[in-house]
């Protein structure tokens, strides 16, 4: 069983493949699209910009590479800035993202200044749908988020979790197919985060 | 809602957990990975390992105890202590950590901060101030001042104009430390956590001067900290991370209770 971690130089993949090692994953990171084609499970973290990782995954050739896993049926695990260039647009200079799911991704404005935008630290996940990589946790348990952009999917039918800041309750989960995501970051959310990645390691897509 | 975050800072010298009293007098009191381990499995929110020597070759030492602690705690995880160039911040982050925290080097030469945030994320560059309290004056407007290299050297430097610049430069998160409460368990510096956590955007981490969970809920609230430091209420076993987050809990603090 191949799991790859896809590089495509948008933040630090060791501690995802920290987390993986610690779960039981053997996880390898890679830049190659033939190998991320072929591959049984991956991973798609990030952090960064949406707009400068769609102009690498583009010149990598890894956008065409994940794509093409997505049809396959194989599950692929999304984080934070994999979550939201998996939707089909982003606000920021309005790029055409990966598009597995309907929907944009908007910045948090808030008027309250008291509300620091990136959002960072410790949130409650609000589960709004079953999944079988949920199933692992209960509601209301605690992830640590660091974003300044959030997801919009267009259908409810695609968030599994949602999460409330200031008067904003966003995406925090989506998923359709063999596609799940977190707007948080597991590899960093204690043992709860890690069980959701155990989950995802037993998942088959299903 | 977010939660408030407690955040463990161990100073660390040649290996060993250190502590000091108004940065001097510095002693060793244990392992920095076990007192790590031990409060992250009590539900510590964040970690911070300051090198408190960063000499080039206690460096080595640093990274290795960095990558013990990495493979064992799953929580953001930032190291600050004698980052002068953007290799210096890539290294400890290959090494396992999540954020570095600038501090002198940033004073001396301010754009470091807008080139770690360029090349490793605004989120994951904290600029971490120790400041003094000097009292208002044409030079000082806040009232407080800028020092560095531990706390020795005085700088000139408005500390409320220094944290807008650094957060203007792409800092991620601020640390307020303040020298004068340091170690003296009497409570944070309320006033100047108040206003830098009123006049910048970006979260703020109050430091210094905790002593009883009081202490923590007074920042957190009248401080407007988005996030309290704390190190000698835990690393003298006095406190537990579980009992600090009970205390807060009660008082209607918000803060995560399940890990």
């Amino acid at each position: 069983m191949i799991t790859l971690i896809v590089d495509y130089d948008a933040g630090n993949l060791r501690s995802v493949q920290r987390a993986c090692h610690r779960v039981g994953l053997d996880a390898k990171i890679t830049k190659d699209p033939w190998l991320v084609a072929k591959a049984d499970k991956i991973i798609f973290p990030g952090v960064g910009t949406a707009e400068s990782a769609m102009a690498t995954l583009k010149r990598q050739g890894l956008d065409e590479a994940l794509m093409e896993f997505f049809s396959s049926g194989k599950p692929l695990l999304g984080i934070c800035l994999g979550l939201q260039i998996a939707l089909e647009f982003s606000e920021e200079g309005n790029k055409q993202c990966l598009g597995f799911i309907p929907g944009a991704c908007e910045r948090f404005s808030f008027s309250d200044r008291s509300l620091k935008v990136p959002h960072i630290g410790w949130n409650e996940l609000d589960i709004v749908q079953d999944h079988p990589i949920l199933r692992s946790i209960q509601n209301k348990d605690e992830f640590y988020f660091v974003h300044s952009y959030f997801a919009h999917p267009q259908s409810e039918a695609h968030v599994f979790g949602r999460t409330n800041y200031g008067d904003v309750e966003f995406a925090s989960v989506i998923g359709r197919e063999n596609f799940f995501a977190t707007q948080f970051h597991l590899e960093k959310s204690g043992e709860l985060g890690l069980r959701l990645l155990a989950a995802f390691s037993a998942w088959n897509g299903d | 809602m977010l939660s408030k975050r407690i955040i463990g800072c161990l100073d660390v010298r040649n290996g060993n957990l250190a502590k000091s009293v108004k940065f001097v007098d510095t002693r060793d009191i244990g392992d920095p990975i076990e007192k790590a381990k031990q409060y992250y499995d009590d539900g510590l929110d964040e970690l911070v390992f300051y090198d408190i020597t960063a000499s080039s070759e206690e460096r080595d030492i640093m990274l290795d105890v960095v990558g013990k602690v990495a493979r064992q705690v799953y929580i953001p995880f930032s190291v600050g202590g004698g980052i002068r160039s953007v290799s210096d911040a890539r290294e400890l982050l290959w090494a396992g950590a999540e954020k570095i925290n600038l501090n002198s080097a940033a004073v001396r030469n301010p754009t470091i901060i807008a080139e770690c945030a360029h090349a490793i994320g605004n989120q994951n560059t904290v600029l971490s101030m120790d400041i003094s309290k000097v009292g208002a004056n044409r030079d000082f407007p806040s009232g407080y001042e800028i020092v560095i290299n531990g706390g020795r050297k005085r700088m000139g430097l408005d500390a409320l104009e220094w944290a807008l610049k650094g957060e203007d430069l792409g800092a991620g998160e601020l640390v307020v430390n303040s020298i004068d409460a340091d170690g003296t368990r009497d409570g944070y510096e309320i006033t100047l956590t108040r206003m830098i956590a009123e006049a910048v955007s970006i979260p703020v981490i109050a430091s210094g001067g905790a002593g009883k969970p009081e202490h923590l809920y007074e920042v957190l609230t009248e401080g407007c900290a988005d996030a309290a430091l704390v190190a000698s209420m835990l690393h003298y076993d006095q406190y537990k991370v579980s009992e600090l987050k009970t205390y807060l809990r009660d008082r209607g603090v918000k803060v995560r209770m399940r890990y």
